[in-house]
């Protein structure tokens, strides 16, 4: 037993000191790929499949075949990074550091932790408990529910991949504005009142933190789980997305929806805000709908306030919410949000 | 050994709870496992985010799911 335990120890060890190697190895393959994509998508569709030149077809296969491994590959890098960035953001974590915060700052930093602290609607609860318990304040909690959903970093890889990073950054500014004011308001009208009454009774435990415990190589190990999980759910939805885009690209005319809602139709914004709200999609379902959306004419405000009020505001959360919180209290919360996010709409589209 | 899944009800809460009971029947250890959902008893752990699992009242996995050679580490030790 004894040379059986110290020879799995020494495989152990052999294992060990190379597994550093890999993410390093993986990250220069994806360098040489991710660099080589046009011209490989080049040589495929000119040389290989010899398609004629400039023909509405070829053009949609070729942005086709280029967008696909490239937002994929996108999608990959920065899921690991967000997986890591992810392990040092727990939500104990995130609470201990919202305690004893007045309401401005408390509000700015639960909207910036609410998108590196990991959630999903199904902890919404927990969560919510575990945070008026410790004492901070209600509009600060909302701050972090509005924050957490809203700004998705799906959302953010792909408006970076189809628009650049000048679109990705507004969509990330203005959640934060959206997430910090609507809070701050939800605080100011003290409705602490139609918080269900039981949530102020609940004595929950304290577990002692564990992270002190947690080494680099496990961090390295959640960002390929945070890549399994994600990137596994989302990859249909982002070839269909991109096909959608595609085809829309080549086929649909240029000013096909602006009429409808266009910039100088002024209902554009709050119409699109009230289609968006009780309509769910996780983020990559929704980015080619945008993506068509501006394509044909849409200005970038409407179709931004239409993507946050789908992502950001949701029916089976506020199902979820419904437990812990007064229709009064719920209601509020989703009209202070739309809200925000019109305002947010109709100031995008008068810049650009 | 006493082995708990916290959870209301999520995809992740009912992975944990399926994953858990196949590891403790594979290396046949001797549990019992229930599945809590109940919001109030789950917060009396102090866990914030779901699925936890709770061995012999300690809290040793909370929001995440862990991989079946981690949780027949966690069971065997």
């Amino acid at each position: 037993m004894n040379t059986d335990m110290v020879s799995r120890n020494i495989s152990n060890m052999n294992l060990k000191s190379y597994k550093w190697l890999i993410p390093i190895i993986l990250l220069g393959l994806w360098v040489l790929i991710y660099f080589n994509l046009q011209p490989v998508t080049n040589w495929f569709i000119d040389d290989v499949i010899k398609l004629p030149l400039g023909k509405r077809l070829t053009e949609t296969l070729r942005f086709f075949i280029f967008e696909v491994p490239k937002v994929l590959l996108l999608l990959i890098l920065i899921i690991f990074g967000v997986g890591i960035i992810r392990s040092f953001f727990t939500p104990e974590r995130t609470r201990k550091a919202l305690e004893g915060k007045s309401l401005f700052t408390g509000n700015v930093m639960a909207s910036m932790l609410g998108i590196v602290t990991p959630f999903c609607s199904c902890s919404a609860i927990p969560l919510f408990l575990g945070f008026v318990e410790s004492g901070i304040p209600l509009g600060v909690t909302f701050s972090f529910l509005i924050a957490a959903p809203m700004i998705n970093e799906v959302a953010v890889i792909l408006l970076f991949g189809m628009f650049g990073w000048k679109v990705a950054a507004i969509y990330v500014g203005t959640g934060l504005v959206i997430a910090i004011t609507a809070g701050w308001v939800i605080g100011k009208l003290k409705l602490e009142k139609y918080v269900e009454s039981w949530v102020y009774e609940i004595k929950t435990g304290h577990v002692d933190d564990q992270d002190a415990k947690i080494k680099f190589s496990d961090r390295i190990q959640s960002g390929y789980t945070a890549v399994k999980e994600i990137v596994g759910k989302v990859w249909i939805y982002i070839i269909i997305g991109i096909a959608v885009g595609a085809a829309a690209h080549g086929y649909v005319p240029e000013q096909f929806m602006a009429n409808l809602m266009g910039k100088s139709v002024w209902y554009s914004v709050p119409l699109s805000v009230l289609i968006g709200v009780p309509l769910y999609s996780n983020a990559a379902g929704i980015i080619p709908i945008v993506s068509v959306l501006i394509e044909k004419g849409v200005p970038l405000g409407t179709a931004l306030a239409f993507m946050m009020s789908v992502i950001g505001l949701s029916l089976p959360e506020m199902i979820i919410l419904r437990k812990v919180l007064k229709m009064r209290l719920i209601f509020t919360f989703i009209g202070v949000v739309s809200l925000g996010i019109v305002f947010v709409g109709y100031i995008f589209n008068l810049i650009y | 050994m006493e082995i708990k899944i916290l959870g209301p009800g999520c995809s992740k809460c009912k992975t944990l709870d399926k994953l858990t009971r196949e590891v403790v029947e594979k290396n046949g250890i001797n549990a019992t496992i229930t599945k809590v959902e109940d919001i109030m008893e789950i917060m009396k752990y102090g866990v914030m985010s779901t699925p936890a699992l709770v061995v012999d009242e300690k809290v040793v996995v909370k929001g995440r799911v862990p991989s079946s050679d981690e949780l027949k580490q966690l069971l065997t030790k």
